[in-house]
């Protein structure tokens, strides 16, 4: 059976009309490259800068704090790594929450595998919300930068940046907004902040890094002398443009669609929460509109994704058994939620309540169905 | 080492088999007594913990065997 309901939007969302007409029209006009002086590398210059605009206006940010990337996770490395001076003291290191997306993690320990520096991890209460507290403790004790989420990836928990940068004074902050760039206002509190295309309805191969004016950041990788210094490469033109495209037409609807992903999300947190032996994880209120985690007892990652799958339905999980690393997500371990059995549903801007209805239909019974198999005809007592 | 009174060697298992031996066998230790769960799966030391919390029974820690191996520990409450 074909999959027919896919519900793995905070994976990549699809392509938005928008985006679709805005890259078919670029990829015939902004071919030529934009540093050079004729009509159609000036056409391709003048699709870069709308492209630019529109993210900039659309995000309520300054147009030079707009640098576009060959992905979220280029923006990530840049926008954490850029905060650090070039040869940092060696007593220095980076603080972190301890749910961050693995890129995040990554770059933190690139930066502290090559100067063998010992970072700093913020511990997340039971909704994966990071301490305030302990990012003011670490800024005391001396960190060069500090990076914390808008909004978490998998549980869909919103962070309190604002408050934590104010807590970490001077100490210059990055914000991971991937999971939520376009679907909800930006914090306040970053220095550099990172999105994701494909996040919002945009293509692939296309992040958004911002750089507050002001902020001191430096090219933690090889210079290129491109339009952009903050980035290097040829441009993607129509692919950035299609990207604008999605994230101008997100923030348009998503009033509309954000009410309506909170209450199908409501709906999906009150049924799961029916089945026996199951944790619906993440702060049920301050969250995502469109994103929801659970999980459930005795139940095999990889089996109900592939049960759900064969039933119509795409789901994402962060069981250990569906990871490439064989390691439990870490971010329901620092929430000391049950790691195995985890689904996470995440909504599409199409997604209606017959979506969401058909998924909950089938779910019960696929739980059942599973947990029989091991043995487990009915709940132990 | 703390003696269990049931000790589940769950040695090689994969997430999340352990925690299904667990939910099996816990009934064959009367109310307060121990159970060891032994796994070299690194969820178990995340899901005991966590299946401790959603069942109502208390998760006593983490001690090593003796081939090192560590063994999470549970007390049966109900």
């Amino acid at each position: 059976m074909p999959t027919d309901r896919y519900l793995d939007a905070a994976s990549s969302e699809p392509l938005h009309p928008d985006a679709r007409a805005a890259m078919l029209a670029a990829l015939d006009q902004g071919y030529a490259d934009p540093r050079r002086l004729h009509t159609p590398a000036r056409n391709a210059r003048l699709i870069l800068d709308n492209a630019r605009e529109a993210v900039a206006e659309a995000l309520g940010v300054r147009r030079d704090e707009v640098s576009f990337t060959s992905s979220g996770t280029a923006a990530v490395h840049r926008g954490l790594l850029g905060l650090l001076p070039r040869n940092p003291p060696m007593y220095s290191a980076v603080v972190t929450s301890a749910v961050e997306h693995s890129s995040v993690l990554h770059a933190r320990n690139w930066h502290g595998e090559r100067a063998g520096r010992k970072n700093k991890v913020v511990a997340v209460d039971s909704t994966g919300r990071a301490s305030i507290e302990g990012f003011g403790m670490a800024a005391q004790d001396g960190v060069l930068a500090a990076a914390l989420q808008h909004a978490n990836h998998e549980v869909g928990t919103i962070q309190p940046v604002a408050e934590a940068a104010e807590a970490l004074g001077e100490v210059p902050l990055f914000v991971d907004a991937c999971a939520s760039m376009g679907r909800l206002p930006l914090p306040e509190g970053w220095a550099t902040a990172a999105g994701s295309a494909h996040k919002w309805g945009g293509p692939a191969g296309v992040g958004v890094l911002l750089v507050r004016k002001g902020t001191t950041w430096r090219n933690p990788f090889p210079d290129d002398d491109r339009v952009d210094e903050r980035v290097p490469g040829f441009e993607n033109v129509p692919a950035v443009l299609g990207a604008a495209a999605a994230l101008q037409a997100l923030v348009a609807e998503r009033n509309e669609v954000n009410e309506r992903h909170y209450a199908l999300v409501d709906r999906i947190r009150t049924a799961v929460a029916q089945i026996p032996d199951t944790e619906v994880v993440g702060d049920p209120v301050e969250r995502l509109p469109h994103l929801v985690t659970f999980s459930f007892l005795y139940v095999d990652g990889e089996a109900i994704v592939d049960a759900l799958n064969r039933r119509g339905f795409a789901v994402a999980s962060g069981s250990a058994c569906t990871a490439s690393t064989l390691e439990p997500s870490h971010v329901l371990a620092a929430m000391g939620a049950l790691t195995h059995g985890n689904i996470r549903v995440s909504l599409t801007r199409d997604a209606t309540a017959a979506d969401v209805d058909a998924f909950l239909a089938v779910l019960p019974s696929t739980v059942e169905e599973i947990r029989r198999d091991a043995g487990l005809a009915t709940p132990p007592a | 080492m703390m003696n269990a009174d049931l000790e589940l060697d769950c040695r090689g298992m994969h997430c999340p088999l352990p925690v299904i031996e667990l939910g099996k066998r816990i009934g064959e230790v009367e109310v307060g007594q121990t159970v060891a769960v032994a796994s070299t799966d690194s969820a178990a030391a995340y899901d005991v913990p966590a299946w401790c919390r959603m069942r109502g029974q208390e998760y006593v820690g983490e001690e090593p065997a003796d081939d090192g191996v560590p063994r999470y520990l549970v007390r049966r409450l109900v």
